[in-house]
């Protein structure tokens, strides 16, 4: 264990702040791509020393969730010409403050579970459940669908974050199933976002409410 | 053995990528339905090796679950080149190659006993199912198939990050590294209890979004009520169904700890709810492809509720299983019929099936009485265990409100089906010139006529697959 990884998770948990106070999208997508690049560096940390495995996965974290899915969501901004979210479900303040009282507890749900030795006093599993609250709470309260994209992938890094604590009992495919899958996902809502352009004109997932109970 | 189940609906997939013809692409499904069948009953009637470390396994709970999904799939593969011939204006590539995908992958899902692995597969069965969604290409199916897919995702996240809990949890133990269900059972005992626990949750909550349990469950009435029959069939009993196993071998490994009891009074608090809400929704529902979605909500946490009861309800919730997935085909298939012989699905506009289309509205009816749990049809044998399972066990409250609710939505559902096959066509009804044809009724009556079986007797061979996963996962620590 590096001591390198604790103010690495921390400055995660400020970027989920970050990522909850802001109104415009190219900050939230910026901000996603700030997160991949840390947990790259995360994954170096956490053991310390390079080698052949942690260095591919490093490398798969930091291209994926750094580089290529913003990019997609950069072009995908471009051709819908959205800028902003505009009135969120809950507010940016109260998602800030829900987002902090969702760190509180993770750090108080994370004391109740026991750690192995290697990984005692860290913060890897508390940030890991409060960048998947920070996720879900953008996925909930976000009306516009790149936005709600954004809060999945800050969901999935928080996800990756637990899963640094296992990357050595942990087999490769699983990493790469992981990688792909998100990749996948992401490339297939993003089909999804063109396509309600051209039906509503707008990618304001509030226009999505035909189905429902009356 | 394994890998040709698994590949050969692969390999179909390519091949109808491949076919350039669209009216000769739809017979590759029932070609693929009759070689998986042929591939099963040889694998069931045979040992079939573990495969690969023991990541491919056909075990006792994944056998009967295969078999049944591989007639299920068969039933909507003979159904398919009839309803896509109705259908002349769509491309049916993609159409054909995803269903023929998911079930290459629905297979891998039930023989996959590596953690990982098998979340890999409800993974990418949940993302070929998404483009069956879609198939109408229109507003409400975009809005569908992104309900379907971003609340998936999420399921899907969550359950990952359960598996990760749960493989933490061996590890804090000192355990092998390893993520095998043989192993994690056998380790079970010695799992540490707050990660177990909190894996469970995290698990039960993350499948039971694929499941559809409430209230995880607001993706499937809009992706039901939007899809086309056959793909709410392989919904509501294929891909449902996997996600139910994903928890059940997560449920034995509670079990196998010694948490049963824990596991046990979620699943019962979960099918409940599920139940209840499935009840709220159903009465008065005038979209009948919806309420459909809601009658497999409440199947769903039927099944759920027979696992929480243990005891003899355990082999009634197996054979839910079967039972509910073969009536769905009965309702989906027959309720598609009627959608496209109106043109509509909504109970304002269509009355009278019974007239237009005689063939598909006494199906329609027959599987209404069927999934209600009428004598003689399968799932009143299934759900009458449950109850027994229920009083036996001394679970006499749960017991009682199963009942109500299944009377609740006997009324429910019943107003809305009669509806639907009763009286006229209503004045001005479009008429679309769809009828009943040999080809779109055969199937539905083939698994009409299976519901019927079930109910009356149920073939030995069957029963013993059924007692078989019963007591594997009943085990005891």
């Amino acid at each position: 264990m590096h001591t390198a990884v604790d103010p690495l998770l921390a400055v995660v948990l400020v970027s989920n702040f970050l990522l909850l106070g802001t109104s415009r999208l190219r900050a939230a997508i910026n901000g996603s791509a700030a997160q991949g690049v840390l947990l790259g560096l995360l994954a170096l940390a956490v053991h310390g020393h390079l080698t052949l495995e942690t260095g591919f996965v490093a490398a798969g974290a930091t291209f994926t969730k750094g580089v290529l899915i913003p990019w997609l969501l950069h072009r995908a901004m471009r051709e819908v010409a959205i800028r902003r979210e505009i009135e969120p479900l809950i507010g940016f303040m109260p998602s800030m403050l829900l987002g902090a009282v969702g760190t509180g507890l993770a750090l108080v749900f994370a004391r109740t579970l026991p750690l192995a030795p290697e990984h005692a006093g860290s913060l890897l599993v508390p940030a890991s459940l409060a960048t998947v609250l920070t996720g879900f709470i953008l996925l909930c309260t976000r009306r516009k669908a790149i936005t709600q994209v954004v809060g999945y992938l800050i969901l999935e890094n928080g996800i990756f974050i637990m899963g640094l604590c296992l990357l050595e009992a942990m087999p490769f495919l699983v990493e790469i199933g992981v990688l792909l899958d998100l990749f996948v996902g992401i490339f297939v809502l993003g089909i999804i976002i063109n396509h309600i352009n051209r039906e509503f004109s707008s990618v304001d997932t509030t226009h999505l409410s035909a189905l429902k109970e009356e | 053995m394994l890998a040709a189940l698994v590949c050969t609906p692969l390999l179909f997939a390519l091949a109808a990528l491949a076919v350039p013809s669209e009216r000769l692409r739809p017979w590759l499904l029932p070609a693929c339905g009759l070689a998986h069948l042929a591939l099963v009953v040889a694998a069931l009637s045979g040992a079939a090796e573990p495969m690969a470390h023991g990541w491919l396994v056909l075990d006792q709970l994944g056998r009967p679950v295969l078999g049944f999904l591989s007639v299920l799939f068969l039933v909507c593969a003979l159904y398919a080149p009839g309803y896509l011939a109705q259908r002349p204006g769509r491309k049916n590539r993609v159409f054909c190659a995803c269903v023929l995908a998911a079930l290459g992958t629905l297979t891998l899902l039930v023989v996959a006993h590596h953690l990982g692995l098998m979340w890999v597969a409800l993974e990418t069965t949940t993302l070929a199912s998404a483009p069956l969604i879609y198939f109408n290409h229109n507003a409400r199916s975009i809005e569908a198939t992104w309900k379907y897919l971003l609340i998936g995702s999420v399921g899907i996240a969550l359950a990952l990050l359960g598996s990760f809990f749960l493989a933490y949890g061996a590890l804090r133990s000192g355990l092998p590294s390893t993520l095998v269900f043989e192993d994690l059972v056998r380790y079970a005992p010695q799992i540490s209890k707050p990660w177990l626990h909190a894996s469970f949750v995290l698990l039960l909550v993350g499948f039971g979004t694929k499941m559809g349990l409430a209230p995880m469950h607001s993706w499937k009435p809009d992706a039901y009520g939007e899809a086309p029959g056959l793909v709410g069939t392989l919904l509501a009993g294929g891909l449902t169904s996997g996600a139910f196993v994903a928890i059940l071998r997560f449920f034995h490994i509670c079990n196998a700890a010694g948490d049963g009891e824990f596991a046990r009074q979620l699943l019962i608090a979960l099918g409940l709810l599920s139940m209840a809400v499935a009840g709220v929704f159903m009465v008065r529902q005038r979209d009948f492809k919806r309420m459909l979605a809601y009658s497999s909500v409440e199947h769903m946490g039927i099944l759920v509720l027979g696992i929480g009861i243990g005891g003899e309800a355990v082999f009634g919730s197996l054979l839910h299983l079967v039972n509910n997935g073969l009536c769905k085909a009965v309702l989906f298939l027959s309720a598609g019929n009627i959608h496209r012989a109106f043109g509509s699905k909504r109970t304002e506009h269509v009355s009278g099936a019974l007239r237009r289309v005689p063939g598909s509205a006494a199906l329609f009816l027959a599987g209404f009485f069927a999934i209600t749990g009428s004598p003689p049809f399968g799932p009143f044998m299934s759900e009458l265990t449950i109850v027994r399972g229920a009083f036996g066990t001394g679970h006499y409250a749960v017991g009682a409100a199963f009942l109500f609710f299944l009377f609740v939505i006997f009324i429910g559902m019943g107003a809305t089906v009669l509806g639907v096959v009763q009286g006229d066509p209503p004045e001005g009804a479009p008429e679309t010139g769809i009828r009943d044809r040999f080809s779109t009724l055969a199937p539905i009556v083939l698994a009409l006529g299976m519901v019927l079986l079930l109910g009356v007797y149920i073939p030995e061979p069957v029963d013993r697959l059924l007692r078989d996963a019963a007591s594997f996962l009943e085990v005891q620590p």
